[in-house]
């Protein structure tokens, strides 16, 4: 193998992801439209190219020529340092997600935690630009999105804790490792650490709908009442980052559910693993969050906060007490199963 | 001399790099009058302060500084002005003659305490490598030999929960 220099590897990676980051948010957003636009008996985009496959192109390009307007009234320096806090620490999440066996930035053994670091930084960006802005709506919104967050914190934080009770390791390559083999050593199926496992996916899956602000969980962005929320004031490229945000985020919940249940890079018969399993694992689960975009109506503000309090944080906790006996219980279990036989 | 681009020279900078984001996110928390500047200026101060932790070959501690200063507190802090809305206000509140002296005085005296503290302490021997598992020694430290102020930590938190809860609670009525 050639040997490269460990910073020099780094700062390939982080251009790769960062390209990886921008070529993805500008095809998922033509992703998005196609879908809604199928959902909704449409076509979408077809005008600019084939399928309409140059319209993020034209979209970036428009973007990106359109003046930077800063609003009077505003706080100057945390209007514009906003936009950058949402997509810094997506990027900064990355560098710990495993895409393949070696193709990883930085193998470390706390990978996870640090993902569920930087994502709560994520937190600190939007209710700057909300503030900063100045405008109510964007004030309203930045409050929603704090509150949301940090309900669906707490199911989220349960249900890894649970997972890292039965992998033993917050290093995500390790924990794809464990689920090789075939479809079955999957998290999500491995009904011996918990019967409740397809439940602790579901509530996983949810909860990073919510935290990225998602529909039905995107109250933050409510166009009917907040014009656009915590982004309503900026324009051009300033939106556009809070967007590239917004995709890169969704990219990382789908890939920390991929990793955690659905066995990462491994291959659902055991076959060939790689990252074209990971890939295409990931944007199954984003084409998932795209069609439950367009099928559910936007939920309320109470019945966002119910969902969380009353029913997923008490599962969770369930799920956690039911792994814990599972973790003590299953090996007895197992030597009086062979014992009778 | 060492020279820059050697693996020292590197990390050098970088520690370089680390102290002068720590210092002037301080700067900024204390000299901005509007207070959400100085909330930013104390959530980098803690970025930097993450980045030394990282330096000093724990990544478990600078991880769980990002977690819990800037994703937790910093936006409780936030969340908490924007409730109440100060406004852009000039600082309230006149200085005495002697207060900048005094708290230069005062802070001259801690520093030369912890360098002296620093300096004469024999620390123990740190870990060399990165990924030598120090979140299962943490854990087993959190769990044995200081489980009694783990739990102390845990009841202190209980009583800001209901504390909080009977404050949101005094302010609502029957309807």
């Amino acid at each position: 193998m050639m040997f490269i220099p460990e910073p020099l590897r780094l700062l390939a990676f982080v251009v790769g992801i960062i390209a990886f980051i921008a070529l993805n948010a500008a095809y998922l957003v033509w992703l998005e439209r196609k879908v809604a636009g199928h959902i909704q008996r449409r076509i979408g985009p077809k005008e600019v190219g084939p399928f309409g496959l140059l319209q993020p192109l034209a979209d970036g390009l428009k973007l990106m020529s359109k003046q930077l307007l800063v609003p009077k009234g505003v706080d100057p320096y945390l209007f514009k340092v906003a936009p950058l806090l949402v997509l810094v620490p997506a990027v900064m999440s990355f560098v710990t997600i495993p895409f393949s066996e070696n193709l990883v930035a930085r193998n470390i053994d706390i990978g996870l935690l640090v993902i569920f670091a930087f994502a709560s930084v994520n937190v600190m960006g939007l209710l700057l630009g909300g503030w900063g802005s100045a405008n109510k709506y964007a004030v309203i919104s930045a409050a929603r999105c704090v509150s949301q967050n940090v309900a669906y914190e707490i199911p989220m934080l349960i249900t890894v804790i649970t997972m890292i009770m039965v992998t033993h390791t917050m290093n995500l390559n390790e924990i794809v490792m464990q689920q090789d083999g075939s479809l079955l050593n999957w998290y999500i199926f491995r009904l011996s650490a918990s019967p409740l496992m397809p439940v602790a996916f579901l509530i996983f899956f949810t909860c990073s709908l919510a935290e990225t602000n998602r529909a039905p969980f995107d109250l933050g962005e409510a166009e009917s009442e907040l014009i656009a929320g915590y982004h309503t004031e900026y324009s051009g490229m300033g939106f556009g980052v809070f967007f590239m945000g917004e995709y890169a985020n969704i990219i990382i919940g789908c890939s920390l559910a991929t990793i955690l249940f659905l066995g990462g890079w491994q291959c659902p018969l055991g076959l060939y693993p790689g990252w074209w399993w990971f890939l295409a694992k990931v944007y199954l689960l984003i084409f998932c969050v795209m069609w439950i975009r367009w099928t559910y109506p936007r939920t309320t503000l109470w019945g966002l906060l119910n969902l969380s309090w009353k029913y997923l944080i008490p599962i969770s906790l369930v799920n956690l007490l039911l792994t814990g006996a599972m973790i003590k219980l299953w090996p007895l279990l197992k030597t009086f199963l062979m014992g009778a036989s | 001399m060492i020279s820059l681009f050697t693996a020292e020279g590197l990390a050098g900078l970088f520690f370089l790099f680390i102290v002068a984001v720590t210092i002037s996110g301080g700067l900024i928390a204390i000299n901005s009058i509007r207070l959400p500047r100085a909330i930013s200026g104390l959530a980098l101060c803690f970025v930097g302060l993450a980045g030394l932790y990282y330096y000093l070959n724990s990544p478990f501690v600078a991880v769980m500084e990002m977690l819990i200063y800037v994703g937790a507190v910093c936006v409780t802090i936030v969340f908490a002005i924007m409730l109440a809305d100060p406004g852009d206000e000039e600082r309230i509140g006149h200085q005495s003659a002697i207060s900048a002296p005094v708290s230069f005085g005062v802070g001259a005296l801690l520093f030369w305490g912890m360098a002296i503290l620093g300096v004469n302490t024999m620390w123990p021997v740190a870990a060399a490598k990165i990924n030598d598992g120090s979140v299962k020694a943490i854990g087993h430290s959190l769990l044995t030999t200081y489980s009694m102020v783990f739990e102390l930590i845990s009841v202190v938190l209980l009583l800001a929960i209901i504390g909080s809860l009977v404050l949101a609670r005094a302010g609502r009525d029957k309807s």
